[in-house]
C-alpha cells in the first residue's frame, strides 16, 4: 500500500547541506523584512512583508517539514487548507471594502 | 460496571476505574464520552426546563434578571460546547467508525485518549467558570463584543474552556480523517464506505480546519479583558463586526458538526429497515462534502443587521440559499428510500423518521431566516431560538436517539423494550413541536429572545412552549429508564439484531476488545442486504 512508500520518501529528508543552505535563506529573507520596514512604500510596505512572510512559511513547510518528499494526497491537503484560509479572509475583507 | 462483560474477552473484560480512564480501545473512549455527554446533558436540560419555568408568566416568577441571564448562557455553552459539538462524532464515531471500517482501532488511539482528557479538562474549566470570579457569564453562548469585554461575569475563564474543548474536537477531527485514509480493510473502496463514515469523513475536514478559528477568537477575547488590546474598540480603529465574522466563521460551519453525523446516523437507519439500498448513495456521500465546504461560506447570515456592508448582505444570503440544496438532497434521498420498502417500524426508525420530520421544521425555516429581507424582521426573536432547537435538538439531538436505539444492543449485548421506546420517541416528537413551534409564532410577533419579562400578548403562547418542554421531560425520562433498565437486563442479542449489513454486525454483541479476529475482507457494499439476515 502507499503507506511504506510515504515512510520510505519521508526517511530520504533532505541533506545537512540543503537544510542550512535553506536556514541561510531564512536569515536573509528576515533582514529584507527588518530592512523594507525602514523604508516608506506606502501600500506596499504590507505587500512586500506578506510576501516575504510567505516565502519563509513556505520553505519551512515544504523542506523542514518534509511537505516537498511527501506525496499528492498531503500536497493536496496542505493546499485545500491554504485555499480555504484565504477565502475565509477574503470574504471578511470584502466586507469591510463595501461597507 | 456492566454485566454484559459476561461475554468472554469481550471490551467490557477488564476492570477498575483505571481501565476505563486509560484507556486507549476506541469503544471505551467513546463510551467515556457517551457519559459525559449524556451527563451534561441532563444538566443543560434542567437549566433549560428552569428558563421556561421562569417564562411561564409574565414579571418575576422563580429567579432575578441576572441569574435568568446566566442561566441561557450556561444553557447554551454546556448544550453547544460540551454536548452537541462532541455528540455524535466523539460518542459514536468513536465507537463505530473503525468497526465500519474494519480495523482493529482508530489511527491514534494515544492521541484519541488525550483529547477525551482535553475534553474532561474543559468541562472542569467551565464548571471552574461557575464558581469562581465575580459570577457566572451573563454574555449568552455567543460571547459578543463589546458586552463581553466589559462585563464583570468570568467570561475569560469560561472562553479558555471553549479553547480547550476546541482543542479536543480537533484532534478527533484529525484522528478521524487519517482513520478514515490509512485503516480501510482491503476491498473497503471509498464507495463502500458506509454513509456514516462519509459523514464523520466531512465533519471532521470541518472541525480540523474553522475549531482553530474559534480558538483564537476566544483568545482575543481574554486579550481584549487581560490587556484591553481594543481590536475590537472602535474608538481606538478596531472593528467590532470583526469579532461577529470571528466567531460565526467557525460557529456556522460548526451547526454542520453537529448535524452532519446525525445525517450520517439516519443514512445508515433507513435502508436497514426499509430493507433496501440507499437511494443515491453517490449523491448522499457527495452532498456531505458539499455542506462542509458550501457551509463554510455562509457565515455573515448571523450578521445581516450587524451593520455590515450591504453587498456582503446580498452576497452571503445568496450563498446560504445554495447549502439549502444538499440538504434537501438527503431529505429526497431518504425518502425515496423508504419509497416502496419492506418497512420495519423498529425503535431507530422511529427516531429517524421524528429527525426528518423535525429537520425539515427547522430547516425550512432557515430559508425564511436566510433570506436577508425575511430576517431583518425575524433576526434576534424567538422565530431564531424555534429555529435552531428544531435542527438541534430535533436534528442533531434525535439522530444521538436513533444512534443509542440502534447501537447500544450491539454495545451492551442486550436490548431495550421495544414498545417502551417507540413511545418515548412520539412523545418526544409530540412535546418538542409543543416546546418549540409556540416560538416561531411569537418570534413572528415580535417576541424578541433572550429576554426576561415579555409583554401580557405573549403570555399564551409562552405557556404553550412551558407546557411543551414537561412533555419533552417526560419522554426523555421514559427514554432513558428503559435504556438503562434494558442495557442492564434486558434479552441477550445476538450478532445482528436488525439484519444489518456494515461490519460491525458480524462481530459478537459486545464487540471483542480487539475487534476482528481475522482483518476483514469486504467484497460488497454497506446497504446490499442479500443474504443478510436478522437473527431471531
Ligand atoms: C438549511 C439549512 C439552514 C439555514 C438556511 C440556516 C439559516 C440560519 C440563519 C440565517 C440564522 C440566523 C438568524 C438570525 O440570527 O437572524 C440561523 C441561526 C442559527 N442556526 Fe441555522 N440554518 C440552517 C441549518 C442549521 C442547522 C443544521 C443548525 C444546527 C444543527 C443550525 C443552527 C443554528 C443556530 C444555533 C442558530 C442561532 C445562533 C445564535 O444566534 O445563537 N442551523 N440559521
Ligand atoms: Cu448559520
Amino acid at each position: 500500500m502507499t503507506h511504506d512508500t510515504t515512510r520510505e520518501n519521508a526517511r530520504h529528508g533532505p541533506s545537512y547541506g540543503t537544510l542550512t543552505a535553506i536556514w541561510c535563506g531564512l536569515l536573509v529573507l528576515t533582514v529584507v523584512t527588518v530592512g523594507v520596514a525602514g523604508v516608506d512604500l506606502g501600500f506596499w510596505n504590507v505587500v512586500v512583508a506578506m510576501a516575504v512572510a510567505t516565502a519563509k512559511a513556505a520553505l519551512v513547510v515544504l523542506v523542514f517539514m518534509h511537505l516537498k518528499y511527501e506525496n499528492w494526497v498531503f500536497k493536496g491537503f496542505v493546499l485545500m487548507t491554504f485555499a480555504i484560509l484565504a477565502i475565509f479572509i477574503g470574504f471578511t475583507f470584502f466586507d469591510t471594502a463595501y461597507r | 460496571m456492566n454485566d454484559a462483560s459476561a461475554a468472554p474477552g469481550s471490551f467490557w473484560a477488564a476492570r477498575g476505574l483505571a481501565s476505563w480512564l486509560f484507556t486507549t480501545d476506541h469503544k471505551r473512549i467513546g463510551l467515556l464520552y457517551l457519559w459525559c455527554v449524556l451527563g451534561f446533558f441532563i444538566v443543560g436540560v434542567v437549566l433549560g426546563l428552569l428558563i421556561r419555568l421562569e417564562l411561564i408568566a409574565p414579571g418575576p416568577t422563580i429567579m432575578g434578571a441576572q441569574t435568568y441571564n446566566a442561566m441561557f448562557t450556561l444553557h447554551g455553552v454546556i448544550m453547544i460546547f460540551l454536548v452537541v459539538i462532541p455528540s455524535i462524532p466523539a460518542s459514536f464515531g468513536n465507537i463505530i467508525l473503525p468497526l465500519h471500517l474494519g480495523a482493529e482501532d482508530v489511527a491514534f488511539p494515544r492521541l484519541n485518549m488525550f483529547s477525551w482528557w482535553l475534553y474532561a479538562l474543559g468541562a472542569a474549566t467551565a464548571l471552574a467558570a461557575l464558581f469562581t470570579g465575580d459570577g457566572p457569564p451573563d454574555t449568552g453562548w455567543t460571547f459578543y463584543v463589546p458586552f463581553s469585554a466589559v462585563t464583570s461575569t468570568n467570561v475569560s475563564v469560561a472562553v479558555a474552556a471553549v479553547f480547550i474543548l476546541g482543542f479536543s474536537s480537533i484532534l478527533t477531527g484529525l484522528n478521524f480523517i487519517v482513520t478514515i485514509h490509512r485503516l480501510r480493510a482491503p476491498g473497503l473502496t471509498w464507495t463502500r464506505l458506509s454513509l456514516f463514515a462519509w459523514a464523520l469523513y466531512a465533519t471532521a475536514w470541518i472541525q480540523l480546519l474553522a475549531t482553530p478559528i474559534l480558538g483564537i477568537t476566544g483568545l482575543l477575547i481574554i486579550a481584549e479583558r487581560v490587556l484591553d488590546m481594543g481590536v475590537f474598540d472602535p474608538a481606538r480603529g478596531g472593528d467590532p463586526i470583526l469579532y461577529q465574522h470571528l466567531f460565526w466563521i467557525y460557529s456556522h460551519p460548526a451547526v454542520y458538526i453537529m448535524v452532519l453525523p446525525a445525517m450520517g446516523v439516519i443514512s445508515d437507519i433507513i435502508p436497514v429497515f426499509a430493507r433496501k439500498a440507499i437511494f443515491g448513495y453517490k449523491t448522499i456521500a457527495f452532498s456531505s462534502l458539499a455542506i462542509a465546504f458550501a457551509g463554510s461560506l455562509v457565515w455573515a447570515h448571523h450578521m445581516f443587521v450587524s451593520g455590515m456592508s450591504d453587498t456582503a448582505v446580498m452576497v452571503f444570503s445568496l450563498l446560504t440559499f445554495v447549502v439549502a440544496i444538499p440538504s434537501a438532497v438527503k431529505v429526497f434521498n431518504w425518502v425515496s428510500t423508504l419509497y416502496k420498502g419492506s418497512i420495519h417500524m423498529e425503535p431507530p426508525l422511529v427516531f429517524a423518521l421524528g429527525f426528518i420530520f423535525l429537520f425539515t421544521m427547522g430547516g425550512i425555516t432557515g430559508l425564511v431566516l436566510g433570506a436577508a429581507g425575511t430576517d431583518m424582521h425575524t433576526h434576534d426573536t424567538y422565530f431564531v431560538v424555534g429555529h435552531f432547537h428544531y435542527v438541534i435538538f430535533g436534528g442533531t439531538g434525535m439522530g444521538l436517539f436513533a444512534a443509542m436505539h440502534y447501537w447500544l444492543p450491539k454495545v451492551h449485548g442486550r436490548m431495550y423494550n421495544k414498545r417502551v421506546a417507540t413511545w418515548a420517541a412520539l412523545i418526544l416528537i409530540v412535546g418538542m413541536n409543543g416546546l418549540y413551534f409556540p416560538m416561531y409564532v411569537m418570534g413572528l410577533a415580535g417576541m424578541p429572545r433572550r429576554y426576561y419579562d415579555y409583554l401580557p400578548q405573549y403570555t399564551a403562547m409562552h405557556e404553550a412552549s412551558t407546557v411543551g418542554s414537561w412533555v419533552v421531560a417526560a419522554g426523555l425520562a421514559l427514554m432513558f429508564a428503559n435504556l438503562w433498565r434494558g442495557l442492564r437486563s434486558g434479552p441477550r442479542v445476538g450478532p445482528n439484531p436488525w439484519g444489518a449489513a456494515t461490519l460491525e454486525w458480524t462481530l459478537p454483541s459486545p464487540p471483542p476488545a480487539h475487534n476482528f479476529p481475522a482483518e476483514p475482507v469486504v467484497d460488497r457494499g454497506p446497504y446490499d442486504f442479500r443474504g443478510v439476515r436478522a437473527d431471531d
